[in-house]
Order: structure tokens, then sequence, then C-alpha cells
């Protein structure tokens, strides 16, 4: 396998499978926030096991901020590799007779991702390691010990409309990336046509499906609150 | 039809070319492509300009030379057709009509329409073949068993002449299209199978060693093949480039 990672088609894989694998923890990370919709209770519940299980906090969380780091670090180099390999652009080129808007423009989709993700870590994930690392709190309760604290700091977020804002476009943003991305993952990895339509089809739902609810569940929170 | 032409000028590779206007008269739209740039470079050479210079050999769509990008698509706007047989009946009386080189860093300009395609036929050279003895010992055909299946799909990826076409289309100038029809055209027969592992390694080293760019499955490449090679030649050169890996 020497350089099959550093061929262009090697490369191709090792993009589909970090994408395999973001399909994965967002579908988890979405059947856990839509608890919360229906029972703050079980979503406190699911918060405080992965908050506090070792496997999740020493295991998978480290996997998923390398796979999300190594896809868009990628997506960069190859967006730049590919850029490169045009060097006299043309005076008029009609994209848009041959291909879809999504796809010719991952990297902008990616890069709003990614201005989202960095909103979504200052939101929760440094709260989060504060909490439990700098403060040593792991107990997982409000400071007045009356229950859960996951589902009041998640309602608290969602009062601010200029941040349910901020996720409604980021998810509209993430929907367009998949709309491409995902089947693109399937192709990359090589599916066979018999195969790739009915892969198609699931990856078009997931797409617009999964982003969907995300923006449902900002939405729900923010005008229950009112 | 009366019609503007805005076309690519370079005299040689070294030049750095620029965008010059014409304008062409009585275009019956009954003409091909070629015979319309025909007409403008009797009209060049008549008031002693330099003639545009554009590849062309066949004019029958087969041999893969004509290689024009024209109003922003490779071999212009009809589908499943070279630029020799794009006809003028696609364009209206007035139009302005852009024509360039195909673009990518591997297929650098030589003048004016004419770009090197010389990395495609390095890619061939480095697998594209079977090697087998010619010399009074062929076997008879059908003493090998295909299924008509696998027959059709090699033959559909043996359509492919080559063109750059893909090249052209595609935002990152990847040529996976190219590449994957011409390791599809092997891999699908028991006559490939002998070199495959060598065959899909050293092409796809080629390739990238040409400087393409890296697929994303745009599929502008499929849309603007004029042969209408599938993605799935993509797909197998993938399955069959990790497997040959994987075999070492
Ligand atoms: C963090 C910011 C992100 C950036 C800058 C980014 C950038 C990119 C780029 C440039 C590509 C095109 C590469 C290619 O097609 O080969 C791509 C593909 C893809 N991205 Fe992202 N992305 C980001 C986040 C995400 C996230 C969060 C997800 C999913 C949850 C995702 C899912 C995908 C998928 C499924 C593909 C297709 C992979 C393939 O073609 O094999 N991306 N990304
Ligand atoms: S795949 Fe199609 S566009 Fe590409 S070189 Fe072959 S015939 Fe031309
Ligand atoms: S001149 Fe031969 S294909 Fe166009």
């Amino acid at each position: 396998m020497s350089g099959f990672f550093k061929s262009s088609i090697g490369r191709k894989y090792a993009m589909a499978l970090s994408a395999f694998f973001l399909m994965f923890f967002l579908l988890q990370h979405f059947a856990i926030n839509i608890l919360s919709v229906f029972s703050p209770d079980a979503f406190n519940e699911a918060s405080h096991f992965m908050g506090t299980f070792w496997a999740v906090q020493y295991v998978l969380q480290p996997v998923l901020i390398f796979g999300v780091i190594y896809h868009f670090v990628m997506g960069f180099i190859l967006e730049a590799k590919n850029r490169s390999a045009r060097v006299k652009k043309y005076a008029k080129n009609n994209g848009a007779a041959n291909s879809s808007w999504m796809s010719r423009n991952m990297i902008y989709s990616g890069l709003a991702i990614l201005a989202f993700l960095v909103l979504h870590f200052i939101d929760f994930w440094l709260p989060e390691i504060n909490t439990k690392f700098i403060d040593g709190d792991m107990t997982g309760l409000l400071p007045n010990g009356e229950g859960f604290r996951y589902y009041e700091e998640l309602a608290h977020k969602f009062e601010n409309p200029l941040r349910v804002g901020a996720y409604v476009i980021a998810f509209i943003f993430l929907s367009l990336h998949l709309m491409h991305g995902f089947s693109s993952a399937f192709q990359s990895a090589g599916a066979t046509s018999m195969r790739k339509e009915k892969l198609q089809l699931f990856a078009k739902v997931y797409s617009i499906l999964l982003p969907l609810g995300f923006i449902f569940i900002a939405l729900f929170h923010h005008f229950n609150h009112h | 039809m009366n019609l503007t032409l805005k076309i690519w000028r370079q005299s040689n590779a070294q030049a750095t070319g620029k965008m010059v206007d014409y304008k062409v008269t009585e275009i019956s739209e009954h003409m091909s492509f070629l015979e319309m740039m025909d007409v403008l470079n009797e009209q060049l050479i008549n008031s002693g300009e330099e003639p545009v210079a554009f590849d062309h050999d066949c004019r029958e769509g087969i041999c893969g030379m004509c290689s024009m990008f024209i109003n922003g698509e490779a071999h212009g706007p009809d589908r499943g057709v070279t630029t020799c047989q794009l006809h003028m009946r696609m364009f209206k009386d007035g139009d302005t009509i852009t024509i360039e080189p195909f673009r990518a860093k591997a297929f650098p300009v030589i003048k004016d329409l004419v770009v090197d395609r010389g990395a495609f036929d390095r890619i061939q050279h480095a697998g594209g073949y079977i090697s087998v003895n010619t010399s009074g010992n062929t076997q008879d055909a059908n003493g090998t068993p295909i299924s008509k299946h696998a027959a059709d799909e090699a033959m559909d990826a043996a359509t492919c002449i080559g063109c750059g076409a893909c090249v052209a289309s595609c935002k990152n100038a990847s040529a996976m299209l190219f590449v994957g029809a011409k390791v599809s055209q092997y891999a699908l027969l028991p006559q490939g199978q002998v070199e495959a592992v060598d065959r899909v390694k050293n092409m796809v080293a080629q390739m990238d060693l040409e400087g393409f760019g890296n697929c994303t499955n745009t599929g502008a490449c499929e849309v603007e093949c004029p042969k209408g090679i599938s993605l799935e030649n993509i797909a197998r050169m993938n399955r069959e480039f990790l497997s040959a890996n994987v075999k070492g």
C-alpha cells in the first residue's frame, strides 16, 4: 500500500472515508438532539452519558476531532491542487451546463460549515471542557443542584435570535454541501451502478432531512421559550 | 447568418496570447463548426493575416483531434458530438461565439487553439495495452468466453477517442474519465487480467505526474464527453486501484 494515500485516488478514498465517518457522527448527534424536543429528561440522560463515558470522551471524541480536521485540511489541499491544475482560466466557462452549483462550490459551503463549527465550539464545547476539566465538575448538575444542566443550557442558548439565524443559515450550507458530497463519496468509494442509484437516493434524502431536522430543533427551542 | 467570433490568439507556446474579435458573414446553418472556421481562415489569408491554427483530422467524430472550448463548453453546446460534428444550426444569426483552446496545465497551448495532449499518450504508454504475441499463433477470439454484459461495457469504454474534453470541462482539469475508460476497457476482459495490477498503478502514477487535478465527482466530464463515457468507469478505476494496491 506504499504511496496509496499520496496518490490522487488514494486521497479520494481517504476523503470519502472521513465523509462517511462524519455522516455517521451527524446522525448520532441528531438522534440525541431530537430527544430534547420530546423529553428533556431523556436528553439530559443521553448528554450526561456522552459527556462522561470514558470511551466517548477519550476514544470517540479524539477520533472525531481528527476526522473533522483531516476532512477540511484535505479539502483545502485538494482545492489548492485542483486550482493549480488550470493555471490560465477560461474567458467564458458555462459550468452550469454540465454540473450542479453544489458540486462546483464545495469549498465555499465547506468554509461556511467551518465558520459555524468555530461558533459551535465556542457555544457548547468550550463551556463543557471548562466545566468538566477546569472547574472539575463532572456531576452534570445545575449550580443549584436541582437536576441536570444540559437541557437548561441548550434552551438558554437558543433564546438569542441571532444565534438561531446563524444556525439556520449554517445548516442550509450543510445541506448544500451534503447534496453533492454524500453521493460523491459513494462514487469515490467505487460503488457500482446498480447499488449507486439506491445509495444516491438515500444520500439525497439524508442531505435534505437531516439539516432540516437540526433547523427544526433550533427553531423549536427558540419559540418554545417565548 | 452573420456572427461575431471571439477567438484566443497566441502565436506560440511562449507568447502571452489574447482574445481577438472577428466577423464572419453568410454562414450556412448546414456547415459544421470547422467549416465555419475554414471560412474565417480563408478570409484571414485573403487579407494577409495569419489564419487561426486549430487541430482536426477525420472531421467525422472518430479521431479525437478537434478540440475547441466553445461558449464555455468543450466541443460546444451540443451533446454527444465533437467540434467537427457540431453544426452551425446550434447558433443564431447575430450570435457572439467565444472560442478558446482546451485549458489545463497538462495541456499546454502550442498555438492559437492547438494544445499538446501528449500527456494522454504518456498515460497510455504507462499501461494502456495488453502484451500478446501476434506472430502467427493468434487464438480464435471465440476461444475465450466473455459475457455479453462485460463485452458491451468494455466496448463502451473503448469508444473513448482521447479528445480531452473531459479534462477541458472539469473544474479540476482532472483526467480521470479518460484514464477510467482506458483502465476499464481491459479490466472488463480476461485478456486484461494478466497485467491488471501494474496497469492501473502505472497509469494512475503517470496521470498524477502529468499535473492533472483530482476528481471531485462534479460529473461535467460525462456530460461533455462526445462519446458518452460514463462516470461508472471512474468508480471502476478506483476499485481497480484499491485492489491493485492491496495485492501489492
Ligand atoms: C469544516 C469545514 C469543511 C470544509 C472546509 C469542507 C470541505 C470540503 C471539500 C472542499 C470537499 C470536496 C472534496 C472532494 O469532493 O473530493 C468536501 C467533501 C465532502 N464533505 Fe466537506 N467540508 C467541511 C465540513 C464537512 C462536514 C461537517 C461534513 C459532514 C458532516 C462534510 C461532508 C462532506 C462530504 C460527504 C464530502 C464528499 C466526500 C467525497 O467526495 O468523497 N464536510 N468537503
Ligand atoms: S473520456 Fe470522452 S471526453 Fe474524455 S478523452 Fe475520452 S472521449 Fe474525450
Ligand atoms: S476531427 Fe476527428 S473527431 Fe473531430
